[in-house]
């Protein structure tokens, strides 16, 4: 199998390795490096659940190989959640329930911390087109755009305040 | 302190019954550092990738695999033969569905195939991709055989029989008539027929289903880390198939990705990656894709019924009467039965109304199409679809209000207790209530106005209304008179540690639905202390009571029950404890906040963590007759009922563009009474969920099969779930009737979302398309179907 050596930062650490060319970069993250927090839903690049940050833009994981990763920039929901970039969407998903078994969640919230940077004043439809590419079987939705419409408001609140 | 005693048990301090409370265990989730089965990672763990037959129906001529075995990293290539020696065949039946026959079904299929999807050889080998790699190279001679697919044609004299000894295709017949069924509708001043189709539909669980079994050679242990909701029906299976010592198989089961029912059985694959694992005596790792997901997770709600209602001219619903067929794939499904849902139907309709004859028959019939069992809310959307669709036919064409109707015609508030036509009690139901909380909620009278106003301009708009039962709490009745090793019983057994912590371990698990906070809840309400102070244990066999595990709405009402049972075991014998070292009666004594006080004036005497230091490592400080017991178990069965129902009603308000035939959910409501509720926002959640997973039945969802049995939109690109956009908010409503079954009076909310939600769109779809007298019954409602339906496009479309 065709090998590639790549060098990436994921999640603030710079790794050289190598890869399979046909490796997508779900698999590279959670098979050689144990980053198990991105899931696969359906590798298609439909459900949304490998959902990371790539040079600062959600990307679907899925439909990435890793060879393209090679001088970006990764972030996965376990350097997301140690940076506390997006500490105030998960304390606001964790009060309002948006996640119960919790698969969807750290591509739902690459998506969210996304809108939140974008798209700052986005109301309750605006949340909900944005996040339509993340599936979710178990919410409903409805508790993950109070949970995003919350964190957006907040943020807005502090921002005018400063 | 307050001196005053509480008033119920669940009034005490600290009492959380009743209180939202953030789950305590999901942190680890929203840092994407859960343990989902393809999280695992074991020594010398090899994966596994099935090869699957690409016809209905087909012979297996040959299997060549000299190629596969040769590819890079392939352990073993094995065929059903091969692994029929460490495995045994089952049969998909249980006694009390009387009747009902399947053929034995093997880990891997021997020598013919009988589903598109179904297994005929497992590769094996060091990763993942080098297993696909290998499969590829399988070469499978295949001689197709005719494919039984239209269920409606499955009995006809012409039509093969799949499996020939069993006769025919029949699976399973029922027959109900209660009351003088032919009287009524010869009474009746009108009689409505309408033939409903609910869309063959599946789970799709965001995860898929996984295993990891790892058999251990020189104990002769097997550990199965399973996504499922049941581990000791797991446990049971893989011993009894794998031919090992019950004790010897462990279940483990960590964080689950959803499940709705697709993880509640046994599939063919889990059993073989088990079976592959004792074979080759390594950790072997199955993670299906999400193409093996549409083809082999089980499907549901495939249904064709024939409805009929007897109504006089003043609304008065005198009799339904039904007539269903379903079709369940080639085999029925171990070891629930694939005849459960066609059961459900016939005990459902009607269900909420005081009517007095019914007449229903079902055909329960086999075919080549990937194999279809219980799936969230089971049978109970095609019910209430069916008898709600018929109701609001009556309501149309009597010129009567919908929530006139339903007036008229629901169980009084105070009938109860009270029988249904299929003969199953009701203990306490609250349809009227939550009919007028409905209402209220939703501003009907306001929304009607609206309507009126916006169909002068050719906007076209419905309401829908829909009434619901629900099967929650369920006793033996269910699985176990059958002759399933499926518990109906549930336990919690609860400790006290020497820093004051309390661990609970239960039998009742957790996808996601707040399983474990709603344990906390209770155990800390029970024993009197705060929930930072509990932990839950679950999903283990080793770990936990044996017990059904999550599944038909039982959660809250028996593993709540059994925790609570548990904890007030457990206060009892602290507080022995506690009167002995301050030389009190017990009965003066309280806990509250985990500090054990005087009861009357809240006064603090000792903490916990001080009780359990004397306990544990300064017992002689205790008097010498006093043994203290600070672990404690109690089960609990329900055992009042058959099933301890539920009730709701659920309203849509919509939108159907006349152009395009496009439905634009403007909003939707539920009201349902689960009877006591733990935790009101996980309550809330998990009717919105269940509420959303109908609108997608209703609306999107369906695996499309053509005339071979191919199933041709099994990619989530073709198969379509609802989306955020698509969806609406959802406003949650609550009537509160306790079970008396049950101290702890609650009953299931987690079915009774998707229980409605079909019906009320339905219902709201052929409310606004009135106007245009246009109504469908066909789940789902698309685009197209509705164009036809309004004659705009005269063929199918594409």
């Amino acid at each position: 199998m065709e090998q590639h050596e790549i060098s990436v930062i994921v999640n603030g650490q710079k790794l050289r390795r190598r890869v399979s060319a046909r490796q997508h970069l779900i698999d590279f993250l959670r098979n050689e490096l144990s980053l198990t927090g991105s899931h696969l839903g359906c590798e298609h690049g439909v459900c949304g659940a490998c959902t990371i940050q790539v040079n600062g833009t959600a990307v679907r994981g899925c439909l990435m190989l890793a060879v393209q990763a090679d001088g970006a920039k990764v972030e996965t929901i376990e350097g997301l959640s140690d940076s506390g970039a997006i500490a105030d969407l998960q304390e606001a998903f964790h009060q309002y329930n948006a996640l119960q078994c919790g698969f969807c969640t750290p591509g739902m919230l690459a998506t969210a911390a996304e809108l939140v940077e974008l798209h700052p004043h986005a109301d309750r439809e605006e949340i909900r087109a944005h996040i339509s590419g993340n599936y979710c079987r178990c919410t409903g939705y409805h508790a993950i755009v109070d949970a995003i419409a919350f964190v957006l408001e907040t943020r807005r609140n502090k921002g005018g305040a400063a | 302190m307050s001196s005053a005693p509480p008033v119920s048990f669940f009034d005490r301090p600290n009492s959380y019954i009743g209180r939202t409370v953030p789950r305590p265990n999901v942190k680890k989730l929203l840092q994407g550092r859960g343990t989902y089965v393809d999280d695992i990672t074991l020594p010398r763990m090899l994966h596994v990738v099935f090869v699957r037959s690409p016809h209905a129906h087909a012979k297996i001529v040959s299997i060549d695999r000299a190629a596969a075995q040769e590819m890079p990293g392939v352990i073993a290539v094995v065929t059903g033969p091969e692994l029929a020696k460490v495995i045994t065949p089952w049969v998909g039946v249980l006694t009390h569905m009387k009747g009902l026959k399947s053929a034995p079904q093997h880990a891997i299929a021997i020598d013919r195939a009988c589903w598109q999807g179904e297994a005929v050889a497992a590769v094996v080998a060091e990763t993942r991709a080098e297993a696909e790699d290998a499969a590829e190279m399988v070469v499978v001679e295949w001689e197709e055989l005719p494919a039984v697919v239209d269920m409606e044609a499955a009995l006809d004299a012409g039509t093969p029989v799949i499996h020939p000894d069993l006769g025919d295709n029949l699976a399973f017949r029922r027959e109900l008539v209660t009351g003088d069924v032919d009287g009524a509708f010869a009474a009746a001043d009108h009689v409505f027929e309408e033939i409903f189709h609910t869309g063959r539909h599946t789970g799709v669980c965001l995860e898929p289903r996984a295993v990891l079994a790892d058999y251990q050679p020189a104990e002769g242990k097997l550990v199965a880390y399973q996504a499922t909701q049941a581990p000791h029906m797991i446990q049971n299976l893989l011993a009894k198939h794998l031919n090992l010592t019950e004790s010897d198989v462990r279940v483990v089961c960590k964080d689950v990705g959803g499940s709705f029912g697709i993880k509640v059985h046994i599939y063919p694959d889990e059993m073989a990656t088990a079976a592959l694992s004792v074979l080759l005596k390594r950790p072997v790792k199955f993670i299906a894709d999400r193409l093996e997901s549409f083809v082999t997770d089980i499907h549901a709600r495939d249904h064709r019924i024939k409805g009929r209602i007897a109504v006089k001219n003043d609304g008065e619903i005198l009799a339904f009467e039904i007539d269903d067929r379903t079709g369940i794939g080639p085999y029925s499904v171990y070891p629930r039965t694939s005849a459960v849902e066609a059961n459900q139907v016939v005990n459902l309709v009607g269900g909420p109304y005081k009517h007095k004859a019914y007449r229903a028959a079902t055909e329960v019939v086999f075919q080549n199409k990937n194999v279809t069992c219980q799936y969230r809310a089971v049978g109970h959307p095609i019910a209430c679809a069916v008898t709600e669709g018929l109701v609001d036919l009556a309501a149309r064409k009597l010129g009567i209000d919908p929530a006139e109707i339903r007036r008229r015609n629901l169980i009084p508030d105070d009938a109860y207790p009270y029988t249904g036509l299929a003969g199953l009690p009701y203990e306490s139901l609250s349809h009227h209530a939550s009919l007028e909380k409905l209402l209220k909620l939703m501003d009907y009278d306001g929304l009607r106005t609206e309507q009126a106003e916006l169909r002068k301009r050719g906007i076209y708009r419905g309401i829908g209304l829909a009434s619901f039962i629900e099967v929650t709490n369920p006793s033996a009745a269910f699985y176990g008179v059958g002759g399933a090793r499926i518990s109906s019983q549930d336990g919690c057994t609860i400790r006290l540690d020497p820093t004051g912590t309390i661990i609970c371990a239960t039998g009742v698990t957790e996808q996601g639905q707040g399983t474990e906070a709603m344990i906390a809840q209770i155990a800390a309400t029970a024993v009197g202390v705060t929930m930072e102070r509990v932990r839950v244990i679950t999903g283990d066999t080793d770990a936990t009571p044996y017990g059904g595990g999550t599944w038909a709405s039982r959660g809250a009402g028996i593993g709540g029950e059994a925790a609570l049972q548990a904890g007030k075991a457990l206060r009892q014998n602290i507080l022995t404890v506690a009167a002995a070292m301050l030389q009190a009666a017990p009965e003066s004594l309280d806990i509250r906040n985990g500090t054990v006080v005087d009861t009357d004036t809240g006064v603090e005497r000792l903490p916990l963590e001080e009780i359990g230091r004397v306990v544990y490592f300064r017992p002689d400080a205790l008097p010498k007759g006093l043994q203290p017991e600070f672990v404690v178990t109690r089960h609990y069965v329900q055992k009042d009922y058959p099933f301890v129902f539920t009730n709701g009603i659920q309203g849509s308000y919509l939108e159907v563009d006349t152009e395009t035939g496009f439905v634009t959910l403007l909003k939707h409501w539920c009201v349902e009474d689960c009877g006591t509720i733990i935790n009101p926002q996980l309550v809330d959640e998990q009717i919105r969920g269940g509420v959303v997973q109908g609108l997608g039945g209703a609306l999107y969802e369906q695996c499309i099969y053509d005339d071979r049995g191919q199933l041709v939109n099994g990619s989530m690109i073709d198969y379509l779930v609802p989306m955020a956009g698509e969806m609406p908010d959802i406003v949650v409503g609550h009537v509160v009737s306790p079970t008396a079954s049950s101290e702890l009076g609650a009953k299931g909310a987690g079915e009774a979302g998707t229980a409605g939600a079909p019906g009320a769109v339905m219902n709201a779809i052929n409310d606004a398309l009135q106007p245009l007298n246009v109504s469908l019954a066909a789940q789902p409602f698309t685009p197209e179907s509705i164009l036809m339906a309004l004659g705009r496009v005269s063929a199918k479309v594409g």
